[in-house]
């Protein structure tokens, strides 16, 4: 890999810093999964590589304002051995689908949200977007991989984020923060500027390849995640995953549900690895709302959550895949998932 | 007069370590980071090399300037492989190379480095026979239009007669036909009858099968280490072919064999691919010379995928046709595939279909040519594919018939190979005991009412696994320390322990005190490690020559406590004489005088001690989920044959080993060659999936070996368990989900392709 600068800060305010200098050509290094491939690869190439794991404000998990809190630096075995994650099932069921020590001993949520897609022509190099001569690769190429739900524009991989199909569910919300520097009457203050956003908007589909997979500016970072208390919800997440071990699922789906008396009264659904955001069933959900949860229902919410699939020329499989994820989340929150493998 | 000892393996029941099992004498060093790789060869200033590749389909170099990098901070030496106006032919295709202090550094190098590249066009679809054939109709006919009848004529003309400008003429138009060319016929040959046997068959069915092309993977990577002293040069060399390689690095460095020597005491992974110094070893070594520094030169992962070897695919359309109780009556295949590096080549015709000979054949075989890595050597050539091209087609016929696939299998054994009928028959019965067959079978299509279908697949095999030529050196010393030393190499299958098994065994004393010398070339000769030929080809001369040791131990033994040479024997670290006690074993050797007794053995010879052909029976049981595609294996029986086993653990190990890459060939494995871009789209241990601990299921390996085998002698095992893996698992998932998944490996979405292809 290219030669970077390292940096190590144990403040918000450090790390915030180090983060914005360089014009923000600054990567965030937490658990290091992924952006060692990047930088391995090439594919990104940063000034500065700025280490928060000594953050320690970041790395924590505690009841807030009705919910819990967690921070950017808490591993996935960390989230997994808490006490208080165990409410949120969905999450749970994402850190048992990674299989591999290695991830959940070093990856972070943080991270996880703000991975890079997976896309083989992005990390063979030909870009975010992939458009070589004004055309789409993907569009002709080997897709077999990429999105079947908003892909009319050029973006056509689908979001790498595992995490985010059940925290969207669960309507979480993340914690921005970014440096902001004000000169009033010829004194520069440098201040943290927060900003709190429902996770859902903070996935973008770029239009050019200069735009981002998220709505993080640079030198800007997700510090924390925020959940909403679990109360009696009912949460699942399935993933359809090759390999019986570290694997990048092919589709996958979470939902939230609200139960009363057997009829379904909240229902949020959400799908991962179909489109280049993950992606919010609204429509099915709202068709939930107010049905006994059944195989057959399930089988019906899958079919309307993918009802509008536009697949690629080799991605149709995905079609049927991701109904069955949406049909067996659904299940599988509700305690009736049958044998599956 | 000297004691005639008789070259054979003992009596079976008296062996002290022959059959038996014995944990591979260097497991600790392995499992203890204590064994060195080439990987790990890091000498006192050791420079590091990294390679500039071609990203692309096709091409021809437009533009190359090394000086750049030469600047960089760091980097000592840089080396060229190609030049301005090459051919660039696939992705991967080596470029050039830059040795640095570090490895970061060379990586600035290789960034450095000046490197345009004018594109051509590329064809990688290999299943695609269809748009090949008219590509190459297309490009023939252009080549055809542009070239006038008169250049055309000269194809046909006396060559020496021609002038020097029709000379160039003709290589020109005979260059555009080469590079128009994407096909290439291999042949088609017909025996008996096969329009009448069609007529009067009871079912005949009509299929499509492929399997792709995939990787080695070599978890150690291609590469080489070397060093020079003086004008000696030390090439340390992840290799199969210890013996065999010095020559490759002399000639290419203008020096004398006998100045080069090849190290090589581990490898992590060959399977094929790892017989010769190739062009980065080369590289390595030259740019030790004009720096006078020691070079590592590993491939890295993209570019281990990409040119250090594949197993090519192979895909076809047969017509199966059989009467009412299975007999096979008619085959008639098309078939087609590449092996990579434009080479236009396919499986051989003559062996498909593959084990069966049936009584009327139609067959006939297309090579593509693919801008693809070219192939090498994978773990039984080319029987994989051909099993799978074969048994799939057997299976789908007993399906029509309604029949278990075991019974049809069983009901064909006549047309084997006459000397393995009995064996494939008692294996087939073994395997089906030991997976529990007939009491799990049911009509294809009949796996379960749930989403997850569960089903049984079988298919079978077989393999030459003679002994390689070889010879070693074997010497008793004075002290009574025996050692064994020839330029074999131990790829991992246990070489070294089954070496040291054979010399205690022959000389009755424990493991520990035979060193056994091997990996590096300045020992005798030994074979290339390939095709199962190793394990006869270093027992074979080995016990040879521990037998003629022995009778010369026996002599002096002999003449010096007066008894009869031929009543000795050597067990137990002692020297008995019709089961009397005669002397310690270190107090024979200490007749010997200062010079001991050093033997030669080579081989293979007729003397039984080695011979060759083994079948094998697997049987696969898997749950297919019908809703994501997703296969698993639950349990997978291999029932195996390979003549007088050595070592049972070790001989194990191997079909496990085997029957793992099996699975990962049959379910996920594989190499994606994207036509957009022409680029080996995969290249990478995330999208090239072998498949994890948990998608292997219960493996059940037994080693058939009654009497008979035993007095067989020694076969090499290597190749035979990896070979039917492919369609004992294809025929298993169509068993359950009553569709054939035409293509292997069974990912998901080829799984849920056809399924949906059938409901349609």
């Amino acid at each position: 890999m290219r030669s970077f600068e390292y940096a190590r800060p144990e403040t918000e305010a450090e790390a915030l810093e180090l983060l914005a200098e360089h014009g923000g050509n600054t990567a965030v290094l937490a658990g290091g999964t992924d952006l060692m491939n990047l930088l391995k690869r090439d594919v990104i190439q940063p000034a500065r590589v700025v280490d928060i794991k000594n953050v320690s404000s970041w790395r924590e998990i505690k009841r807030h304002d009705d919910g819990i809190l967690i921070g950017a630096n808490t591993t996935l075995d960390e989230i997994n051995e808490h006490a208080i994650s165990a409410d949120y099932r969905s999450l749970i069921d994402v850190i048992d689908g990674i299989r591999a020590i290695q991830i959940t001993a070093h990856g972070t949520l943080a991270g996880d949200l703000c991975q890079l897609p997976h896309c083989w022509y992005f990390r063979n190099g030909y870009g975010l977007l992939a458009m070589k001569d004004g055309e789409s690769l993907v569009a002709t190429g080997d897709n077999r991989y990429h999105a079947i739900l908003g892909n009319s524009g050029p973006a056509k991989f689908v979001s790498a984020s595992r995490f985010a199909p059940p925290a969207i569910a669960w309507d979480a919300k993340v914690r921005l923060v970014t440096q902001t520097r004000s000169v009033s009457e010829g004194v520069e203050t440098v201040s943290v500027k927060e900003e709190w956003l429902p996770l859902e908007y903070f996935f973008l589909t770029p239009k050019t390849n200069g735009q981002g997979v998220t709505v993080l500016k640079p030198g800007q970072l997700i510090t924390h995640l925020w959940l909403p208390a679990a109360s009696d919800t009912r949460s699942a997440t399935y993933e359809v995953l090759e390999l019986n071990g570290l694997d990048q699922p092919q589709a996958s789906a979470a939902c939230c549900l609200g139960l009363d008396g057997g009829i379904v009264r909240q229902a949020k659904i959400v799908l991962g690895h179909v489109a280049p955001t993950p992606w919010i069933a609204h429509e099915a959900a709202n068709w939930l709302v107010g049905q006994q949860l059944t195989s057959d229902i399930a089988e019906t919410v899958g079919r309307m959550a993918l009802a509008k699939a536009t697949p690629l020329s080799h991605n149709d499989y995905k079609v049927q895949m991701a109904q069955t994820a949406v049909k067996r989340a659904l299940l599988k929150a509700t305690n009736q998932l049958g044998e599956v493998l | 007069m000297a004691t005639e000892l008789k070259v054979a393996w003992g009596p079976r029941k008296e062996n002290v370590y022959l059959g038996k099992s014995t944990l591979r004498m260097d497991g600790a060093e392995k499992a203890s980071g204590q064994a060195k790789y080439t990987a790990d060869t890091n000498p006192k200033d050791c420079l590091v090399a990294k390679l500039l590749t071609f990203k692309g389909g096709a091409g021809k170099v437009k533009a190359l300037d090394l000086e750049p990098a030469t600047k960089v901070p760091g980097v000592k030496a840089v080396y060229a492989f190609v030049k301005v106006g090459d051919d660039l032919n696939w992705d991967g295709s080596l470029v050039a190379a830059v040795a640095a202090e570090r490895q970061e550094q060379a990586e600035d190098g290789v960034r450095a480095i000046k490197f345009a590249f004018d594109a051509a066009a590329h064809f990688v679809d290999e299943d695609d026979l269809a748009t090949a054939t008219k590509l190459h109709n297309d490009q023939t006919a252009d080549v055809l239009k542009k070239y006038p009848e008169e250049v055309r004529k000269l194809a046909d003309a006396d060559k020496a007669k021609l002038s020097d400008d029709d000379k160039k003429k003709l290589a020109e138009y005979q260059a555009a036909l080469t590079a128009a060319s994407r096909i290439k016929p291999l042949g088609e040959n017909t025996k008996g009858d096969v329009a009448a046997a069609l007529k009067t068959a009871a079912v005949v069915h009509k299929g499509y099968y492929g399997i792709a092309t995939i990787s080695h993977m070599c978890l150690e990577p291609h590469g080489a280490a070397a060093r020079f002293e003086g004008n000696k040069l030390n090439v340390n060399l992840s290799t199969q072919n210890v013996s065999g390689t010095a020559g490759q690095f002399a000639g290419p460095l203008g020096m004398d064999q006998a100045d080069v020597t090849v190290t090589c005491l581990y490898v992590g992974g060959g399977f094929g691919s790892k017989f010769a110094a190739d062009e980065w070893g080369v590289a390595a070594a030259k740019m030790s010379k004009e720096t006078g520094r020691p070079v590592r030169l590993m491939l890295d992962r993209a570019t281990e995928l990409k040119v250090a070897g594949t197993r090519p695919s192979g895909f076809a359309e047969v017509t199966i046709a059989a009467d009412k109780d299975g007999k096979i009556v008619a085959w008639d295949s098309h078939h087609w595939g590449s092996n990579g590096g434009l080479k236009g080549g396919t499986l051989n015709l003559a062996q498909y279909p593959y084990v069966f000979q049936f009584d009327n054949v139609n067959r006939k075989a297309t090579g593509l040519m693919t801008n693809a890595g070219p192939d090498r050597a994978w773990r039984a050539p080319p029987h994989p594919q051909l099993c799978a091209l074969t048994d799939t087609a057997i299976d789908d016929i007993a399906a029509k018939l309604g029949k278990s696939s075991v019974d049809v299998f069983l009901a064909n054994i006549d047309k084997t190979n006459e000397k393995l009928q009995a064996t494939y028959t008692a294996e087939i019965k073994r395997a089906a005991e030991l997976i529990g067959w007939s009491k799990k079978w049911h009509a294809h299509g009949k796996g379960g009412a749930g989403p997850v279908k569960k089903g049984l697949g079988m298919a079978i095999h077989t393999w030459g696994g003679a002994a390689h030529a070889a010879t070693c050196t074997v010497r008793i010393n004075p002290d009574g320390s025996v050692e064994s030393l020839s330029g074999t190499q131990d790829i991992g299958t246990g070489t070294r322990t089954a070496i040291a098994m054979v010399l205690g065994e022959t000389f009755g004393l424990p493991l520990e005190a035979v060193k056994v010398r091997y990996g590096s070339s300045v020992y005798p000769r030994s074979g290339p490690s390939g095709g199962s030929t190793t394990i006869g080809g270093v027992t074979g001369p080995n016990r040879r020559a521990a037998l003629a040791a022995l009778s010369k131990l026996f002599d002096v033994v002999a003449e010096k406590h007066k008894v009869k040479g031929e009543s000795l024997k050597a067990k137990d670290g002692k020297i008995w004489s019709d089961g009397k006690e005669v002397c310690t074993w270190k107090a024979a050797c200490g007749l010997l005088g200062m010079m001991g007794i050093e033997t030669q053995g080579e081989g293979p010879k007729n003397d039984g001690l080695t011979s060759a052909q083994v079948g094998g029976v697997q049987m696969a049981d898997v749950s297919v989920d019908t809703e994501t595609g997703i296969v698993r294996i639950n349990q997978f029986v291999a029932v195996q044959d390979c003549g007088m086993i050595i070592n049972e653990q070790l001989a194990k190990s191997q079909v496990y080993g085997g029957l793992i890459m099996g699975i990962a060939y049959s379910l996920t494995e594989e190499q994606i060659l994207d036509n957009k871009t022409g680029r080996y789209i995969n290249a990478d241990l995330e999208n090239y999936k072998l498949p994890r601990i948990g998608d292997i299921g219960e493996l059940i390996v037994e080693m058939y070996q009654p009497d008979s085998e035993y007095e067989r002698g020694v076969i090499g095992l290597g190749e035979p368990p990896v070979i039917a893996c492919g369609a004992a698992i294809s025929n298993a998932v169509a068993n359950a989900i009553g569709v054939r998944v035409p293509t292997i490996p069974l990912t998901p979405k080829r799984v849920l392709d056809a399924l949906k292809a059938a409901k349609a």
